[in-house]
């Protein structure tokens, strides 16, 4: 009769940059059931609205997390957008679309390269940051920061992208697909990488609506739903389909997000081709009304969801932010279950964790 | 003692930062910025680690955490709060639950000021700390020499 | 139920596990659960969402009313429903997997409460 045992994993651990508990119950080598303890970045911003006004809420909620530190900033412009009833002028969404989408570009080879690392591919590792330090590269050239940005502002954006900046990115976008559709296939088609991938983690569709997963979570179980398709910024004018994937296992989620890689240089070039020339942004006046407005996005990590309730000052009653991460806790631990101690760290990686998120 | 400032071994915690400072510090590792030319190796081991990187502001649950990877460094060691958050608690500081910056619980050597760090800055501390490291081991290891005679 | 705005109704206490449970049997997910503290009342807003179908489901409470937990028809709402006790003092009753306010393991309690202290002292 094998001895059950409780393995105590995090929060300072090699493969994890940033810090997250679990307790493994185990029999032998399998984990029967994992219970994850948060709170070790729990900063409280949610509770900073009653300090800093609505405009200066907006730097606040791009440093909920410094991965997807745009997405946020636009999430929360949006909200108040609602509410205000101000129309973005077309060029500052396709703006905010381009930098999005060059977000998603920056996480997805970040999270190939974690995912490397964490099966032990040291060189693929290094391979995908180096690709993704062009994309800052290119951010900061455009923003003038590499990870946190502050062009949202409600009612636009701050800076603009000249014609010769945006033909030169295009430039350098092509060559980095070029690189990336190289560097991919050893993910997609290597013997090694996939005996560590396939198979392991099997979130069926049932359970990930079940447990509520987001993102490309859900889309690698063959759930088609991608909020783009909802055509906020300039979604609505570009062309693309939603990736799924019907294996439902870590290969699913890394085929997936390798997909998105590609469709987002796609939507960048439909951006660039034809964004239009019109003002930047609209000036706010006054306090934000009463009011209360909620916002889904599509985060690299998944559906984010933003709420922000008015009271007509300017403060706000209450700002919330429900991340992609902290949806996808559950479906985490559904496939923990039964998995071998040795393939942990992998499958905390395939959710993609974000912990900042999470705990905010 | 030589051989250790020369190859210095660097220890990552993720205090409660909101991720930028983190990505950055990994991102020095990787080829691009590449601090392993200065001789530095990134392990995730505190007991293997000579100098200590932290990130974000402490809070009261990771306070614990950060005290006792400190204890668990073996002396001579160094620390370096890389981030605005880490030296002061930064846009955070007025959140209910941070307590501040990394020096309210461990003793800090250099301060990164940077929201994010950048590399090149973290880099930067990296190097005075290497040098600040080398002074130290001198110090230790005469401290230990005096005992001994 | 009272459409407030585009997407939100508002319902009473006793119809919310009715709508919890018919979600569930059309297979809708559960969103998210957020908590606001407006007027010396809490809010409870509920989404389900079903494809790019989003429903909202307010529930207003008073200061010491409890609430009744789904996280025994929606799993995932153990997360949002030990949060809401643990950052607004909001009671719900019987959560499946209950944390006693250690989810985030914080030193104050009920922090987001705190202005409404300050304002009332």
């Amino acid at each position: 009769m094998p001895k059950k045992s409780v393995v105590p994993f995090g929060p300072q651990h090699p493969v994890l940059p940033e810090p997250i508990h679990l307790d493994l119950v185990l029999e032998d080598e399998k984990v029967l059931q994992a219970i994850p303890s948060i709170g070790y970045i729990h900063r409280g911003l949610e509770s900073l609205v009653t300090k800093k006004d609505f405009q200066e809420m907006a730097y606040v909620a791009e440093r909920i997390c410094g991965i997807c530190s745009f997405g946020h900033g636009m999430g929360y412009c949006m909200t108040i957008e609602e509410i205000m009833q101000l129309e973005v002028p077309r060029r500052a969404e396709y703006l905010r679309t381009i930098w999005m989408e060059m977000s998603r570009l920056h996480s997805h080879l970040l999270w190939l390269g974690l995912l490397a690392d964490g099966f032990g591919f040291e060189p693929l590792f290094m391979h995908s940051w180096r690709l993704r330090e062009q994309i800052l590269d290119m951010f900061e050239e455009s923003t003038g920061g590499r990870v946190i940005f502050s062009v949202n502002q409600i009612g636009g954006v701050k800076k603009d992208m000249s014609k010769e900046m945006l033909a030169d990115f295009q430039k350098r976008f092509d060559q980095i697909e070029k690189e990336v559709r190289e560097m991919t296939q050893v993910f997609l088609e290597d013997y090694t990488v996939r005996t560590r991938l396939e198979g392991i983690g099997i979130l069926t569709e049932e359970d990930a609506i079940r447990r509520g997963a987001a993102g490309p979570m859900a889309r690698a179980s063959g759930i088609a739903v991608d909020m783009r398709k909802q055509g906020y910024a300039a979604y609505n004018d570009m062309d693309f389909e939603v990736i799924t994937s019907d294996k439902c296992d870590s290969y699913g989620r890394c085929e997936v997000r390798i997909g998105e890689i590609f469709q987002s240089f796609d939507i960048i070039r439909q951006c660039i081709a034809k964004i239009p020339d019109t003002e930047l942004n609209v000036p706010v006046k006054g306090n934000p009304t009463k009011g209360e407005a909620f916002v889904r996005l599509e985060q690299p990590r998944g559906e984010a969801f933003y709420y922000s309730r008015t009271n007509g000052t300017k403060f706000l009653d209450r700002m919330r932010v429900r991340t992609p991460t902290f949806a996808n806790l559950p479906a985490l631990t559904q496939t923990l279950q039964g998995c071998q101690y040795g393939d942990v760290p992998l499958l905390i990686l395939t959710i993609d964790p974000c912990i900042s998120c999470t705990e905010r | 003692m030589s051989s250790l400032h020369k190859s210095p071994w660097l220890l990552h915690y993720d205090g409660s930062s909101c991720n930028g400072c983190d990505i950055e510090v990994l991102a020095c590792t990787t080829p691009v910025y590449d601090v392993e030319r200065f001789g530095v190796i990134n392990t995730g081991n505190p007991m293997h680690a000579d100098i200590f990187l932290i990130t974000g502001g402490i809070n009261s649950q990771n306070e614990q955490v950060v005290k006792q990877i400190y204890e668990q460094m073996p002396k001579p060691k160094v620390v370096i709060a890389v981030g605005t958050c880490a030296c002061t608690g930064g846009i955070f500081k007025e959140c209910y639950n941070i307590k501040g910056g990394a020096d309210t619980v461990i003793p800090v050597d250099i301060y990164v000021p940077g929201c994010a760090a950048r590399p090149e800055s973290i880099i930067d501390g990296v190097v005075k700390g290497v040098a600040l490291f080398e002074e130290k081991a001198k110090a230790f290891s005469l401290e230990k020499k005096s005992k001994k005679g | 139920m009272e459409e407030i705005q585009k997407d939100i109704y508002k319902i009473e206490k006793v119809d919310l596990l009715p709508i919890i449970m018919e979600k569930k049997n059309n297979l809708w997910r559960l969103c998210q659960i957020c908590c606001a503290f407006v007027d010396g009342e809490y809010e409870v807003t509920y989404s389900f969402a079903s494809g790019y179908e989003i429903d909202n489901y307010r529930l207003v409470v008073g200061k010491d009313e409890q609430v009744p937990s789904i996280s025994r028809v929606y799993n995932s709402a153990i997360y949002y429903e030990n949060e809401m006790h643990e950052l607004f003092g909001l009671n719900v009753e019987q959560i499946k997997v209950d944390f006693h306010d250690k989810l985030y393991r914080i030193e104050e309690t009920a922090p987001f409460m705190k202005k409404e202290e300050e304002e009332n002292a």
